[in-house]
C-alpha cells in the first residue's frame, strides 16, 4: 500500500479560482427546500414553484457558464480542488467533501445545468395542471443538486453520495404519480435494480482504498500506473465491480430492465434523468477513472462487448414498441450502449462526446414526445375519451396540428440517425470508427447494424406519430393544439443544439475545418489513460477492418442513415394502422420484439420467483414454525402451569383457612422444634 | 413449673386460642367464624398481658394496638357479612365461593 498525500494538484497554466463554487450546489438545494416547503405551505400556488424551480437551475447554469468561460480564459491545465470540509477522518482514511473543477466536470455541469434549465422551463408548461406542481419542482431541483455533487465530487465517497442521491430522485420522480400502483412499482424496480449496481460500486471502492490508501481521484489516478500491474487481478476486479455499478445506473445488460419501466414518470423527467444526465453517470465514471480501465484490458473488452450487445438488443426492441416513450427509452438504452462501446474500446472522448450530443437530441425527442402526449391528453380530456395518449397507434397525422413539434422532432430524429451535419453524425461516427480502428471488427459491424436500426425505429416513430391519417378517434382531432411557447421554445433551443452540437469536434479526416475542440479540451483528463493504452500497444489503425479510411466510412455511414430514413419512411407512410383499441397483439418475431425478448419474464422466472419462494420459505418455516413456535411454546407452557396452579384456588374460605392454619403450625413447628 | 397466676393466664390464653382455631376451621356460619377470630385475637391479648410481667410494659402497649385493629376488622368484617347476607340470604361460607379463578 502506498500512502498518498491528500493535496490539490498544483495549477500548471494560468491562475483560476472557481467562481462561487458552493453556490452552484446551494442554488438547486435551496430551490428544492423552498419548493419542498411549498408542497405543504402553498399547495395550490402555481407561480412560486414555477419561478423558484427554473430560477434555481438557470442560476446554477449561469455560475457554471461563468466558470466555464473563466477556465477557458485562464486555462489552468490540471484539476482544481475546492475543499469544503472534512467528512471522515479515521486512521488512514481521510475523506473531504471537496469539489473538483476540471475540464470533464465543467463540461458535465454545462450539460446538466444547461439541458436541466431548459427542461425546468418546459416543465412549467407540462406540469401546469398537476396537483403536485411544487413537489415536482422540489424533486427536480434536488436531482440537479445531487447530479452536480456526482460530477463535482473529488473522491469516490462524495461521488457515491451524488450517485445515490440521483437514484433517490429518480425513484421519487418515476413514482411521482404514486396513486397508480404500477407507476409506484416501476419506481421500486428502478431502485432495487440499482442496488445491485451500487454493491459493485462499493466493493470497488473498498478494494481501491486497500491498495491506494486514498479515495481521492487526483492522487489515486496519478499513482495508479505504478501501484497496479497492467491486467492484474486487483485492477480487473475493481474495474469489473465499478462497471457493475455503471451497468445499473446507465442501464446496460443485464441491469437495463428498469429504464423502460422508468417511463412511468412525467415526460420531462424522462428527458432529464432517464435520457440526458443521470443514466450517463456510468459513462462519466468510466471516463473519470479511465486510467484504471485502461489498465484492465479484460474489463475494457467486456465493457465494449456489453455496450455493443446492449445497443443491439435495445435497438431491436425499439423497432416494435407502440408506446412513444418506450421507443425512446429503448433508444436511450441503445445509445448508452454506444457510449460504453466507445469508452470500452478506449475512445473515452468519443464516449463523452456522444454523451453530450445524446443529451441534446434525446432530451429534444423526449420533450417533443411530451408535447405530443400533452396535446393528446388535453384533446382526450376535452372529449372525455379514455384512450392511451402515449400509444402511437392512436396518433397519426399530428403534423397538421403541431407543426413546430413535428419539425423539431424531425431534427432530433435525423440527429440520432447520424445524418450529416447534425450532432449525432459526428459523435456516432467517431464511436463506430473507433470500434473499427481499435481492432474490434465484430463490434464495429454491430455498431453499424445498430445505426441502421436506429434510423429505422426513429423514422417509424415519426411516421406513426406525425404522418398518415389521424387515428385519435371521433371528435378528438379538432381539440388537438400546438403546445404553448413555454414548452416549444426549450425544444427549439435543443433542436438548435442538436444541429450545431457536433461541430465542436470534427475529425481531421473529413474534408471540413478541423475543429478538434473537445479532444483538446478533454486531453488533460484523458491523457493518462491514453498514455497507458499507448504504452501497451493499443493504437488506432487508419483503416477499417475491411479497408477504407475514416472519411470514406463517415460518408458511407451518413449515406446508409439517409437511405434507411428514406426507405423506412416510404415503406411505412402509406401503410394503414388500426387504433390501439382495434389492434391485435403482434405475433411471430414482431411479437417477440414487442414483448422485449421476454427478458422481464425470464428475470421473473430465474430471479424474482425463486427469491419470493425463498422468502416465503423463510416466513413459513423459519419465522412461523421456528421462531413463533418457540415463543408461543414458552407462552403455552406458562399458561398450562398457571391453569394447574389455579386449581388450588377453590374459592371456599374454609379451605383457605385450613391451609393457612396448617401453614402457620408448620412454620411455628419448624421454628420451635 | 409452678401454677401461678401468670402461668394460668398463659394456659387460658392458649386454650382460648385453640377454641378459636377450632371454631374457624370447623364452623360454617360466617358469624361464628368471625366470633372465633375475635376469640383468637383476645386470646393473644391475654397472652401478651400475661407476658408483660416478665417482658415489661411494651407487651401491654401491643394489646392496645390489637384492640384497635380488632375494632376496625370487626367493622369491615361485619359489613362484608351483611352485604353477603343481603345478596345470598345466607351466611354459610361453604356456599359463598366466588373468590376463585
Amino acid at each position: 500500500m502506498v500512502a498518498l498525500q491528500h493535496a490539490a494538484t498544483a495549477a500548471e497554466g494560468g491562475a483560476f479560482a472557481p467562481i462561487l463554487p458552493t453556490l452552484i450546489l446551494l442554488l438547486p438545494l435551496a430551490g428544492a427546500l423552498i419548493n419542498g416547503a411549498g408542497a405543504f405551505l402553498w399547495k395550490d400556488n402555481r407561480s412560486i414553484p414555477g419561478l423558484v424551480g427554473p430560477a434555481a437551475a438557470i442560476g446554477a447554469f449561469g455560475i457554471v457558464l461563468a466558470n466555464f468561460i473563466g477556465w477557458i480564459q485562464a486555462d489552468p491545465g490540471g484539476a482544481i480542488i475546492v475543499p469544503l470540509y472534512t467528512w471522515m477522518a479515521s486512521g488512514g482514511l481521510h475523506v473531504g467533501v471537496d469539489l473538483q473543477f476540471d475540464q470533464l466536470s465543467l463540461l458535465m455541469m454545462m450539460i446538466i445545468t444547461g439541458v436541466g434549465s431548459l427542461i425546468h422551463v418546459y416543465s412549467v408548461g407540462y406540469m401546469r395542471a398537476d396537483p403536485g406542481y411544487s413537489r415536482y419542482f422540489s424533486y427536480l431541483n434536488l436531482f440537479i443538486f445531487f447530479m452536480l455533487v456526482l460530477v463535482l465530487g473529488s473522491s469516490f465517497p462524495v461521488m457515491f453520495v451524488g450517485w445515490e442521491g440521483v437514484g433517490l430522485c429518480s425513484y421519487l420522480l418515476i413514482g411521482f404519480w404514486y396513486e397508480n400502483k404500477e407507476f409506484a412499482s416501476a419506481g421500486k424496480k428502478a431502485f432495487i435494480v440499482n442496488r445491485v449496481g451500487d454493491f459493485g460500486f462499493l466493493v470497488a471502492m473498498f478494494l481501491l482504498f486497500v491498495h491506494f490508501g486514498t479515495l481521492d481521484f487526483v492522487p489515486l489516478l496519478a499513482a495508479a500506473p505504478e501501484v497496479l500491474i497492467f491486467g492484474g487481478s486487483v485492477v480487473t476486479v475493481a474495474t469489473l465491480m465499478l462497471f457493475l455499478g455503471c451497468a445499473g445506473k446507465s442501464a446496460q445488460i443485464p441491469l437495463y430492465v428498469w429504464l423502460p419501466d422508468a417511463m412511468a414518470g412525467p415526460t420531462p423527467v424522462s428527458a432529464l434523468i432517464h435520457a440526458a444526465t443521470m443514466v450517463t453517470a456510468g459513462v462519466y465514471l468510466v471516463a473519470r477513472v479511465g486510467v484504471l480501465f485502461a489498465l484492465a484490458p479484460v474489463t475494457q473488452a467486456l465493457v465494449a462487448a456489453v455496450g455493443a450487445g446492449t445497443a443491439l438488443l435495445a435497438a431491436t426492441i425499439a423497432t416494435r414498441q407502440y408506446d412513444i416513450k418506450k421507443v425512446l427509452a429503448y433508444s436511450t438504452v441503445s445509445q448508452l450502449g454506444y457510449m460504453f462501446l466507445a469508452v470500452g474500446v478506449g475512445a473515452f472522448t468519443a464516449g463523452i462526446f456522444h454523451l453530450m450530443t445524446h443529451a441534446f437530441f434525446k432530451a429534444l425527442l423526449f420533450l417533443g414526445s411530451g408535447a405530443v402526449i400533452h396535446a393528446m391528453h388535453e384533446a382526450y380530456h376535452a372529449t372525455h375519451a379514455h384512450d392511451d395518449p402515449n400509444d402511437m397507434r392512436n396518433h397519426g397525422g399530428l403534423r397538421r396540428f403541431m407543426p413546430i413539434t413535428w419539425a423539431t422532432m424531425w431534427i432530433g430524429t435525423l440527429a440520432i440517425s447520424g445524418v450529416f451535419p447534425l450532432a449525432g453524425f459526428f459523435s456516432k461516427d467517431e464511436i463506430v470508427w473507433s470500434a473499427g480502428s481499435y481492432g474490434y471488427p465484430l463490434l464495429w459491424i454491430v455498431s453499424l447494424v445498430v445505426a441502421v436500426l436506429t434510423a429505422a425505429y426513429m423514422t417509424r416513430l415519426m411516421v406513426l406519430t406525425f404522418h398518415g391519417e389521424n387515428r385519435s378517434g371521433k371528435g378528438v382531432a379538432e381539440h388537438l393544439r400546438e403546445v404553448p411557447a413555454v414548452m416549444w421554445i426549450p425544444v427549439a433551443v435543443l433542436a438548435l443544439l442538436s444541429v450545431v452540437g457536433g461541430w465542436i469536434n470534427i475529425p481531421a479526416a473529413l474534408p471540413l475545418p478541423d475543429v478538434a475542440w473537445l479532444h483538446h479540451w478533454l486531453e488533460p483528463v484523458m491523457e493518462p489513460a491514453r498514455h497507458v493504452m499507448a504504452q501497451q500497444g493499443f493504437q488506432a489503425a487508419h483503416v477499417s477492418p475491411i479497408g477504407g479510411g475514416e472519411a470514406l466510412w463517415a460518408g458511407l455511414a451518413t449515406a446508409i442513415a439517409i437511405a434507411t430514413v428514406v426507405l423506412t419512411f416510404r415503406a411505412l407512410v402509406h401503410k394503414r394502422y388500426a387504433a390501439a383499441a382495434d389492434s391485435a397483439a403482434p405475433t411471430g418475431l414482431g411479437g417477440i420484439l414487442y414483448n422485449k425478448w421476454y427478458v422481464d419474464e425470464l428475470y421473473d422466472r430465474i430471479i424474482v420467483r425463486p427469491l419470493i419462494a425463498l422468502w416465503r420459505a423463510c416466513w413459513q418455516v423459519v419465522d412461523v414454525r421456528l421462531i413463533d413456535g418457540s415463543v408461543n411454546g414458552l407462552a403455552g407452557t406458562g399458561k398450562i402451569a398457571g391453569w394447574a396452579m389455579s386449581l388450588l384456588q377453590t374459592g371456599r374460605v374454609a379451605t383457605y383457612l385450613t391451609v393457612f392454619v396448617a401453614g402457620a403450625i408448620l412454620i411455628l413447628g419448624t421454628i420451635l422444634l | 413449673m409452678a401454677l401461678d397466676h401468670g402461668n394460668l393466664a398463659l394456659l387460658l390464653g392458649a386454650f382460648l386460642f385453640g377454641v378459636g382455631v377450632c371454631g374457624v376451621l370447623l364452623r360454617r356460619n360466617a358469624i361464628i367464624v368471625f366470633m372465633s377470630i375475635e376469640l383468637m385475637l383476645n386470646a393473644v391479648n391475654l397472652t401478651l398481658v400475661a407476658f408483660s410481667t416478665s417482658l415489661g410494659i411494651e407487651a401491654q402497649v401491643f394489646v392496645f394496638f390489637i384492640l384497635a385493629v380488632a375494632a376496625a376488622e370487626a367493622a369491615v368484617g361485619l359489613a362484608i357479612i351483611i352485604s353477603v347476607f343481603r345478596h345470598y340470604e345466607l351466611v354459610d361460607i361453604d356456599r359463598v365461593n366466588l373468590l376463585k379463578w
